[in-house]
This record gives C-alpha cells, sequence and structure tokens, in this order.
C-alpha cells in the first residue's frame, strides 16, 4: 500500500532535513516513521551520513556538497526531491521483525530512590509501582539521548507522573525511569530528570558491537524483576 | 613511530570528522568542532580528510617525537616551539627524531589542530577516531591525553615522511618548516556576526523573542563545552512554557529550554533533544563559531537557506583549491 500524502519535509539549517509525520507521541505515527527510516537507510543515496527515526519524524543529515544533483539545481531543491520520492514509496509498516526482549530490573528502594514519591502521587504502594511496571508489554519508540538509550510506551496510564522537579546532576547507568507515560533507561551515567524506580544489569550501549545497542527502535520489552542478588549476579556476569 | 606526551594540555583529544551513522542508535557523533581548520592542517601533510588529527583547546600540550615527522598546525592562533625556536602555523613542518615540541595559550580562537603525515593509528570505534569523552570511546583510550601516553602514528607514515621530509629538509637536527604556506579559507577570528537560517521552532516564538534573538549581545557562558555553547542575554524574551516531542538536533541547533537560555550544540550533542529550536547556525560559520571561547559575545543574523549552501559549496571548493596548492607546493619542495 502506498503512503497517503500525509508527511512533510522541511529543512532544519543547511546539513539536515526532517520527514514530519506529526508532532505527538503515537505508536501508529512512529511506526511509519521507523518504515520510512528503513527505506532511506536501504536507499544510501550519496552524501547523506546519517538517518534518525524518533517519535513522529525523520531526520537526514546530510552534505550540500557531496549530493548527487541536476544540472543547476540547489543542494536543497535535490536533497528533497531525492528524499520526497523515497518516503512517497516507504510502506507504512517497517520490513524489520520486531522482536521480543527481557529486561530484568530490581525494583528495590537503593536503585529506584524515587519509588516511593511515584507511589505517593499514584496513590499507590512501592511494590504496586514496581509490579505496574513490570505487568505491561513495553515497546520502543526511539533511542537517543545518549548511545543506545531508549524510550519505551506501553506504560501503565495509573504510571503518570511528570518528570521531577530539579533533574539530579548523575544518574547511575542502567536505571530504568518513568515520566509523562513513558519509561527510559539511562545507558550512560548521565544527567537526568525522570522518576527512577529500578535498575539494570544489563549493558545497553556496547561500543564494539554493531549495531551497538541492546535494543532497537520497534523492539517489545518485557520487564522481569529480579532480587539484589540475582541482579548482582547478572552484573557480574556481564564482565 | 610515536610521540609522548610530556605535559597534556587543557584538553587535547583526538578528532576526525565525526562518527556519522549511528546516530539512530544515539550514538553522537562528535569530530572535530572547527571541521574547516581539521581539513586544512590534514591537506598540509598530504592525508586523507578523515585522518584524526588531534584537537588543542586554549592550552597546547608538550610533545617528544620520538621519530622524524612532518607535521602542521590550523586554527586557533597557537605558538608551537621548539628549543626556543617558533615554527610557523599554516604550513608543513619537518620535525627531527627526538625533538620536544611545546605549545603554547591561544593568542585569538580556542582551538587549533595538529595533523601528523600518516594520521595517528587510533582504532577506529564505530567507523571512528574521535574521542567520545562521556562515553569513553574512540580516539586515545577514550579520553583526553594525560601525561605519559604514548601516540602511535599510521603505518604508511615512514614513506610519506620520507617523501614529504625530503622536500622541506634532509635529515638534520630539530625542524624545518616549508618556505610556502596556506591560508585559512575562512577569517576564523572575523567578529561579524554568526550567520543561522531559521530553525523549525522560529514560529513558536513571538515577535519580541525572534527580535531579541537577532539584535541582542549573547555572552558564552563558562559552562560551554564541545557538547554546546550556553549563552547568556535575552533570557525574560526567550522564554517559554513549550514541550516538544523529542527529536533529531543537529550540529548548530539552537534549542532554547523553558528558562530562555539559548544552547547551541556542538561536536558532542546529544542526538535528539525536545526544547524549540530557533535557529540553526549555518554550516560555514560553525568554524568561526567553535573559535569563540567562553566570556565572548556573540550576535546571530539570519541568511536564507539557498546562499547558506552556497556558502558551504564555495567553501568546500576553496578547500579543493587549497589542496592543489599544496601539492604544488610539496613539487616544488622547499626553493
Amino acid at each position: 500500500m502506498a503512503r497517503e500524502p500525509d508527511w512533510r519535509i522541511e529543512p532544519q539549517g543547511d546539513r539536515c532535513l526532517m520527514v514530519v509525520l506529526g508532532d505527538r507521541i503515537d505508536a501508529e505515527l512512529n511506526r511509519q516513521a521507523r518504515a520510512i527510516a528503513e527505506n532511506l537507510i536501504r536507499a544510501a543515496l550519496s552524501g547523506v551520513l546519517d538517518v534518525v527515526p524518533a517519535f513522529s519524524t525523520v531526520a537526514v543529515h546530510y552534505r550540500p556538497e557531496a549530493l548527487e544533483r541536476a544540472q543547476g539545481e540547489t543542494p536543497w531543491r535535490a536533497v528533497e526531491r531525492q528524499i520526497a520520492a523515497i518516503v512517497a514509496r516507504s510502506p507504512v509498516k517497517p520490513a524489520n521483525k520486531d522482536r521480543a526482549i527481557e529486561v530484568p530490573v530490581c525494583y528495590d528502594a537503593e536503585f529506584g530512590p524515587d519509588c516511593d514519591e511515584v507511589a505517593a502521587q499514584c496513590g499507590l504502594t512501592s511494590q504496586e509501582v514496581a509490579r505496574l511496571h513490570a505487568s505491561t508489554e513495553h515497546f520502543v519508540y526511539m533511542l537517543g539521548f545518549a548511545p543506545g538509550q531508549p524510550y519505551l510506551g506501553g506504560l501503565d496510564s495509573r504510571l503518570t507522573v511528570p518528570r521531577r522537579t530539579t533533574p539530579r546532576v548523575r544518574v547511575p547507568q542502567g536505571s530504568v525511569a518513568i515520566a509523562r507515560g513513558m519509561t527510559a533507561i539511562y545507558s550512560l551515567e548521565t544527567p537526568g530528570g525522570w522518576n527512577l524506580i529500578g535498575r539494570t544489569p544489563l549493558r545497553l550501549f556496547m561500543p564494539h558491537s554493531d549495531p551497538p545497542c541492546l535494543l532497537r527502535a520497534g523492539d517489545r520489552v518485557q520487564f522481569v524483576p529480579v532480587s539484589r542478588a540475582r541482579f548482582a549476579r547478572l552484573l557480574g556476569g556481564r564482565q | 613511530m610515536t610521540i609522548e606526551v610530556l605535559r597534556p594540555g587543557m584538553l587535547s583529544t583526538l578528532q576526525d570528522r565525526g562518527r556519522f551513522g549511528y546516530q539512530r542508535y544515539g550514538v553522537v557523533v562528535d569530530g572535530a568542532m572547527d571541521e574547516l581548520s581539521h581539513r586544512v592542517a590534514n591537506l598540509l601533510v598530504g592525508n586523507d580528510p578523515d585522518e584524526a588529527t588531534l584537537e588543542l583547546t586554549l592550552q597546547g600540550p608538550d610533545l617528544l617525537f620520538a621519530q622524524e615527522c612532518v607535521i602542521a598546525l590550523a586554527g586557533a592562533a597557537m605558538e608551537m616551539k621548539t628549543q626556543g625556536a617558533h615554527i610557523p602555523m599554516y604550513r608543513p613542518a619537518w620535525i627531527g627524531a627526538g625533538t620536544r615540541v611545546g605549545f603554547g595559550t591561544a593568542r585569538v580562537g580556542c582551538r587549533a589542530y595538529l595533523a601528523v603525515a600518516g594520521g595517528f593509528a587510533a582504532a577506529p570505534v564505530l567507523g571512528s577516531r574521535s574521542t567520545y569523552l562521556p562515553g569513553a570511546i574512540g580516539g586515545h583510550e577514550g579520553r583526553a591525553l594525560r601525561r605519559g601516553d604514548v601516540l602511535s602514528i599510521g603505518a604508511n607514515a615512514s614513506e610519506r615522511v620520507a617523501t614529504l621530509g625530503k622536500a622541506i629538509a634532509s635529515g638534520r637536527r630539530g625542524f624545518t618548516a616549508a618556505r610556502w604556506f596556506v591560508a585559512s579559507p575562512v577569517d576564523l577570528h572575523a567578529a561579524a556576526p554568526i550567520r543561522v537560517v531559521r530553525g523549525r521552532g522560529w514560529k513558536i516564538f513571538g515577535a519580541d523573542g525572534r527580535r531579541a534573538f537577532l539584535a541582542s549581545e549573547f555572552r558564552i557562558s563558562a559552562q560551554s563545552d564541545r557538547m554546546g555553547y550556553r549563552l547568556e542575554g535575552a533570557e525574560s524574551a526567550l522564554a517559554h512554557r513549550m514541550d516538544l516531542v523529542s527529536e533529531a538536533t543537529s550540529f548548530g541547533s539552537v534549542q532554547v529550554p523553558p528558562d530562555g537560555r539559548p544552547i547551541v550544540l556542538m561536536a558532542d550533542r546529544q542526538t535528539t533533544g525536545g526544547y524549540p529550536k530557533i535557529a540553526e547556525v549555518i554550516g560555514a560559520d560553525l568554524p568561526r563559531l567553535a573559535q569563540r571561547r567562553p566570556g565572548e559575545v556573540i550576535r546571530f543574523e539570519t541568511i536564507a537557506l539557498d546562499p547558506a549552501q552556497a556558502l558551504l559549496l564555495e567553501q568546500d571548493a576553496a578547500l579543493r583549491r587549497l589542496g592543489e596548492s599544496v601539492r604544488a607546493g610539496w613539487n616544488s619542495g622547499c626553493e
């Protein structure tokens, strides 16, 4: 099935363009973005450096001087024409099969220092927060912010909380955090403003593998509660 | 062939043109902040533009060259000396075995790029030799240089040095610089406004905010780094309450958090972000911005997309011409 013309292309500076499908977080828009990104990557256009799908957009980073251009054509016209042709014939669903992945999480207070606060905001106990978080199937919308860092949908609506008013300067690697109806897993120790409810012993960024990350956009994720002892064994086992 | 680090300088990291092809996995691009000067330094020693150079920030290192090398320095005006003698920038120099070269403080500009013929032999990670400091990958052991580090030079260096070195010197001690030199294709230190094209978030800001953005002087805050330049000025006019859906960012994106203090995203920027982008610094002016230091003041000026891209094509053509004159220089030797 061919795509309806429900997208637009806009420049983002002079070396990037954005295919815009919408401005909201939506599983269907996200599927379309991933399908378009797959096609753009496969096309491997001359001058294109990176294709970056997000929630409802696909960015294409390019080098204007390296594009193939018709006689007298500006770089912008050339890149817009070539990208529009590929987007127009992209399928609405990604060809890549979704993978199902289990992510062990220890929800102990030491790893989930915001569990109590989240529980209070949601009118739950911290045990219920952990149980609800692990009870639904989540899926990866996109990777971003840091290498291999996923943003996941599928959070139980009872766990909808805003970001913390004051972000932390350092969030430990592997922290599982929720905010705005989503889950994120911090792949590196970075600053962060989401509510920490647990930690996974898995390594999300693997610079010496290709692709260099555990999770990919489209993956279905089941969080599996583990004890501190099991967390420690798994952490030891990855070294 | 090796170079020993006797003193590391303020922040010296190996960088190439960046780690492309992995942004969809959240992998940060990195690469030279001033890609133009990086390319000029590589051209001067006959390297491919993708070879790594050493990005020297404000205060350069002291290096001991164990074997003879051909080197060149481009970018910020930084003194380069050996045994009290000044080695000029923007020209190749033959350095004898056992020579110690000291780099000073940048007089103008922020970052200088040191290229060695044959390139630095650091192992590429995900296709790039660029250092990613927060992720501790790439470059020399994923970090800035430290005292005692030993850097290796590419395997094909000796042949290159033999050919290039013969053109300017023959086995003498110390150093000999080529008599010819090149000029940077861009005046890196010109005080002219930094040109931007309107960002995708331009219209989010009201007329007052847009006017303030173009009329104000912004001070580059001390919290600025390779990830971003934090700007001070016009915050009340630019403050907002927008919270957008995350999407890709670019080198030069001027994003504005709710507090109204713009951040220009630079080489180590995060791949995605949710703040509105009021403007995008044009590619042709990023080298000039990368040479600005914390504490300095900048202004912005808008330009349309077509002329911005035309400037980038001109810059690329100028680099090609510079490459040709460098080859002509090498062929003419030092006489």
